[in-house]
């Protein structure tokens, strides 16, 4: 134990002994443990907070963790009531259901003998709370609201935005990297140029180009103006770069046509360039807001980023199914996250993108 | 592989379609020869990169100098450099209320204020997360995770986690409420909320500069700081003359990075605050969205002015991005 805890908190030291404490050491972890908070409590409260109810998500002060006033029917009374502890004046404690509030006297009865009026102070009563998951937060929004069209449009903007990504950016790369031809460095300088253009400062026109072809409205209007990455042909064409130009001779001397070599050698050499592009071009589709927000104006077509910022833009949020759908915007990300770290930290390390 | 694994049921029908497509395309390549074959697979990129990346940048020049609310250029009045004159028409550039174009003015300003206080925050806190990041930790890859996080997460996530926190019944307030403090509505206050969208970008993007000044600082040679300790170096000293010093043209990569990145700022705001309370975090982008489409009085032809504007900003920062760039790479080569 002593080894792992002296593993664990390894410390520069007083005077550099490693041992005692070293201001840059209190400092370090100072900084962690902040931002162990700072970073993922936001996100921890979201979670519990979408497993709310209206009620609970009202309360103020709020409990961390999801709870709800316990109720009970009881024969003679249409609507549920709500239970309470009630301290009794012999000084025990009853499970009692309050049927009305007079002033500082509530009127309670007993949920087994229902008969009989207990009057008690509201200050000697508490509200019997229990622990409960409100996971219709989660199920309501896909049955009566639109959230299933947006999911199904955001998977769709995504996989097909991801795969043409693939195939058009490792056809050019493909091009630019195992070809000599005239104006080669041209198309290369014009790719490279283009990284400088965000969307910001092309919206207007290039609306007004989706327009006039007519994909306005559609699906189609959000992925194909995505699709030409230049990141994705930088990142590609470096790798095959590497690719021994004597591997394409020798399958051109077996009569291998230009296809083939780009889909059976340089391809399957060039998966794990391919595997960093799709991760990203995954996380950047699947987060896309602003450009569908502009292309889309139908409700049935709207993707989860799109719908999410609407409905809570609205004037009476229903903050519970906001934070559930933001939970499950979420969840894709946080999964790419926890398998594929490794991948996304060194494609940013090596190459600055994101 | 032995078993028919899932990569090959998922890779069967994918290669049958290539090998139909092949047989055209063996003919194609006898008509032009290997040559005519590269011009061939450029062609899919460069035909969408020409239409929808290319094709609007030239014709954003065109729209700027066209009036009018129609959508498509044959609808529209040649202007001129109207849009341009009006956005520059002001009394006093310093009060944008007494510019004819204040929401611009007072998005420029804004956009000023928030690109100096959040990369400079942002350039420290992710210097002093790297550094820390790059000592001897114990489970060193969990910790990076931890600052890396929420930069994968969508901004509109981001923008709706926050908005959660800064609630009246929010978790800010709860822990106020827990010092005793009265609680307080911070999304109505226009400098609190200045405040809290630099404090959130600063939450959504500070582990994205810190990886890569964290690959910066691991590609600083060991033997220097042993060297450094051979000698009987002060820490401090080693921190100002040979970690700073190699980590520069690294540092201003990022710095010109963060620029590009804040001056262009959106999405998480809009989610958050859309630009309130009133105008105090009304940022370029969202005003040549709104300009551009989203208000009833609006003007593409100015939209497409400001964001003329706002690329040549972006254009000067990238050439001097590139510029360190080269002579980072020259240092490297001597």
């Amino acid at each position: 134990m002593g080894k792992v805890a002296h593993f664990i908190l390894r410390r520069r030291g007083a005077h550099g002994s490693g041992k005692g404490w070293h201001w840059t050491d209190v400092f370090t972890w100072v900084w962690l443990i902040g931002g162990l908070i700072i970073m993922f409590g936001p996100a921890v409260w979201l979670v519990f907070s979408s497993l709310k109810t209206p009620a609970a998500l009202a309360e103020f002060p709020p409990t961390i963790l999801p709870y709800v006033t316990s109720q009970a029917t009881i024969e003679g009374y249409d609507k549920p009531l709500m239970l309470y502890d009630a301290k009794m004046p012999d000084g025990s404690t009853r499970v009692l259901a309050e049927v009305r509030r007079i002033g500082l006297v509530a009127q309670m009865v007993d949920p087994k003998a229902p008969g009989e009026i207990v009057k008690v102070n509201i200050n000697d009563r508490t509200p019997v709370r229990t622990m409960s998951f409100a996971t219709n937060n989660y199920t309501e929004p896909f049955v009566h609201f639109d959230f299933l069209h947006y999911l199904w449009n955001s998977v769709f903007v995504t996989v097909v935005a991801t795969v043409i990504t693939l195939v058009v950016n490792s056809m050019a790369a493909f091009a630019l990297s195992k070809y000599e031809f005239k104006g080669r460095s041209l198309a290369m300088l014009v790719i490279l140029a283009t990284l400088m253009v965000p969307l910001s400062v092309i919206m207007v026109p290039l609306y007004s180009i989706i327009s006039t072809l007519g994909l306005f409205n559609s699906l189609w209007g959000v992925i194909l103006p995505t699709v030409a990455t230049p990141t994705g042909v930088f990142i590609l064409r470096q790798y095959m770069l590497t690719i021994p130009d004597e591997l394409l001779d020798a399958a051109r001397m077996d009569k291998a046509s230009e296809w083939q070599i780009y889909w059976r050698i340089v391809l399957p050499l060039t998966a794990p360039a391919l595997a960093v592009l799709a991760i990203f071009s995954v996380v950047w589709r699947w987060n896309d807001f602003l450009w569908p927000l502009i292309v889309l104006s139908r409700r049935e077509l709207y993707t989860l980023q799109v719908g999410l910022s609407i409905y809570s833009g609205e004037l009476n949020v229903q903050w519970h199914f906001i934070l559930a759908m933001t939970v499950v915007t979420m969840i894709p990300v946080v999964l790419v996250f926890i398998f594929l770290q490794r991948f996304i930290t060194t494609g940013i390390a090596g190459t600055g993108l994101k | 592989m032995t078993t028919p694994s899932l990569a090959s049921l998922l890779l069967g029908p994918i290669n049958a379609v290539m090998r139909i497509i092949d047989a055209p395309l063996r003919r194609l390549q006898k008509a032009t020869g290997i040559g005519g074959m590269a011009t061939f697979f450029l062609a899919p990129n460069m035909l969408i990169f020409g239409i929808f990346v290319l094709l609007p940048l030239v014709i954003n020049f065109v729209y700027s100098m066209t009036g009018g609310t129609a959508f498509f250029l044959s609808e529209r009045d040649f202007v001129g450099g109207a849009q341009y004159s009006r956005l520059f028409e002001c009394q006093n550039y310093l009060d944008p209320m007494s510019c004819q174009e204040d929401a611009f003015w007072t998005a420029v300003g804004n956009t000023f204020w928030f690109v100096l206080l959040q990369v400079s925050l942002m350039i420290l806190t992710a210097l002093i997360t790297a550094l820390i990041l790059n000592r001897e930790l114990a489970a060193r890859s969990f910790w990076r995770a931890v600052f890396f996080f929420p930069v994968l997460l969508s901004p509109v996530v981001v923008g709706l986690i926050w908005k959660w926190i800064l609630q009246r019944q929010g978790l800010l307030n709860f822990g106020l409420y827990q010092f005793g403090m009265d609680p307080y509505t911070w999304l109505t206050d226009r400098n609190w909320t200045f405040a809290a969208t630099i404090g959130v970008s600063l939450w959504a993007h500070m582990g994205f500069y810190a990886l890569i000044i964290l690959a910066g600082l691991q590609a600083i040679p060991k033997d220097l700081y042993e060297a450094a300790e051979m000698d009987g170096t002060k820490p401090a000293r080693v921190f100002w003359r040979i970690t700073l010093p190699l980590l520069a043209p690294n540092l201003l990569v990022v710095v010109v990075l963060a620029l590009i990145k804040s001056v262009q700022v959106f999405d998480e705001i809009y989610v958050l605050t859309g630009g309130g309370p009133g105008t105090s975090t009304l940022f370029l982008t969202q005003y040549i969205y709104e300009t551009g489409f989203a208000s009833a009085l609006r003007n593409p032809g100015l939209a497409a002015a400001a964001s003329i504007l706002m690329g040549t900003v972006l254009v000067v920062l990238t050439l001097i991005q590139l510029g360190i760039g080269k002579r980072g790479e020259n240092k490297g080569k001597r």
